[in-house]
């Protein structure tokens, strides 16, 4: 576990700027307490900024929840990669199960499919107190900080996934095969489905990625 | 209770109980041979297809070529030469989008 609270240190970093950047544009729309117990509840970036969007245009209570929770749907099929690595009783294995935060459970994954469980809890440790104290930040100093975007901080996440995946890749062509397919899948059906849909939908390039090495003879 | 409040509310719990699902369900159960395959690729599939949905999709998922693709390349660049820290890179793509931002 020690070994994930390092690894997890990048992660609090990248984190605590995204949560500051959720915080300044929160802050109008929900008033300076509910973010803020927002991510201390939900902890999940992409599905907060999702709701934001949608209680921010005007939208109901029903359709904030089902955008944040399709965006949050992802956890699924990661739950069920991570599950066999989860040991003990079932309240020890919901409890891990929330530490699963989408950079932590990567860097967490080893080869043949297996977690390193302690390893995940740990990356995602520093994790917690980053994301909810940046939110903290941005709704306090969102008149100083103005617009999030314009100091670069949307590419944030997709810089620090990509650094992830490349060490994901190094670990041969099926992995590399793998995330193209996923993100074709990904860039193809964006436009077309609801946010979240995209992203879940991609867990089929495994599928793809690896049918051509199952049929060659053994 | 205020529209964001529930929100705040429902959220959590939807939250909870997508991320325990998995463990609580299959938890500790050994996978045979044919799904552990798969499961060791959705890794890669689903962090490409996060990259590619948080640089390239605007609202309604309509596809953008922005400041963001400049940082992300300007990341895959430097990750690409140095092989150095993650930190580093992030902190790179968000220099550049800003950078890109301001001159646009």
């Amino acid at each position: 576990m020690r070994a994930g609270i390092r690894a997890g240190v990048p992660i609090a970093f990248a984190s605590l700027l995204l949560a500051i950047s959720f915080g300044v544009l929160a802050q109008p729309v929900m008033g300076s307490v509910a973010p803020i117990v927002m991510s201390a509840v939900v902890f999940a970036g992409s599905a907060q900024f999702a709701a934001l969007a949608v209680l921010a245009a005007g939208g109901g209570v029903a359709a904030a929840v089902l955008a944040g929770a399709l965006l949050n749907a992802r956890y699924l099929p990661m739950g069920v990669a991570l599950a066999p690595s989860v040991r003990g009783r079932p309240l020890r294995r919901a409890l891990v199960g929330q530490a699963m935060v989408d950079a932590s459970w990567a860097m967490a994954s080893r080869r043949g499919g297996r977690f390193d469980v302690g390893f995940m809890v740990g990356a995602t440790l520093p994790n917690y107190p980053a994301w909810v104290g940046g939110t903290a930040i941005g709704v306090l100093a969102g008149d100083v900080i103005g617009d999030p975007d314009r100091l670069g901080l949307d590419a944030i996440f997709p810089a620090f996934f990509l650094a992830l995946l490349v060490v994901e890749t190094r670990r041969g062509n099926e992995a590399v095969a793998a995330a193209a397919i996923g993100a074709i899948i990904a860039l193809v059906l964006a436009p077309l489905t609801p946010p979240g849909v995209p992203v879940i939908a991609a867990c089929a390039a495994v599928l793809i990625a690896m049918r051509p090495q199952r049929e060659e003879p053994a | 209770m205020s529209d964001v409040w529930a929100t705040v509310l429902a959220l959590a719990l939807a939250s909870a109980a997508i991320r325990a699902s998995g463990p609580v369900l299959l938890g500790g159960r050994e996978l045979p041979e044919w799904i552990r395959r798969p499961i060791a690729l959705v890794a890669p599939a689903l962090l490409a297809a996060l990259i590619v949905v948080g640089t390239f999709t605007g609202d309604e998922g309509v596809l953008e070529l922005d400041a963001r693709a400049a940082g992300l390349a300007a990341a895959g660049g430097f990750l690409a030469l140095t092989r150095g820290s993650m930190v580093v890179a992030v902190a790179v793509a968000a220099l550049v989008a800003a950078l890109v931002r301001l001159a646009s």
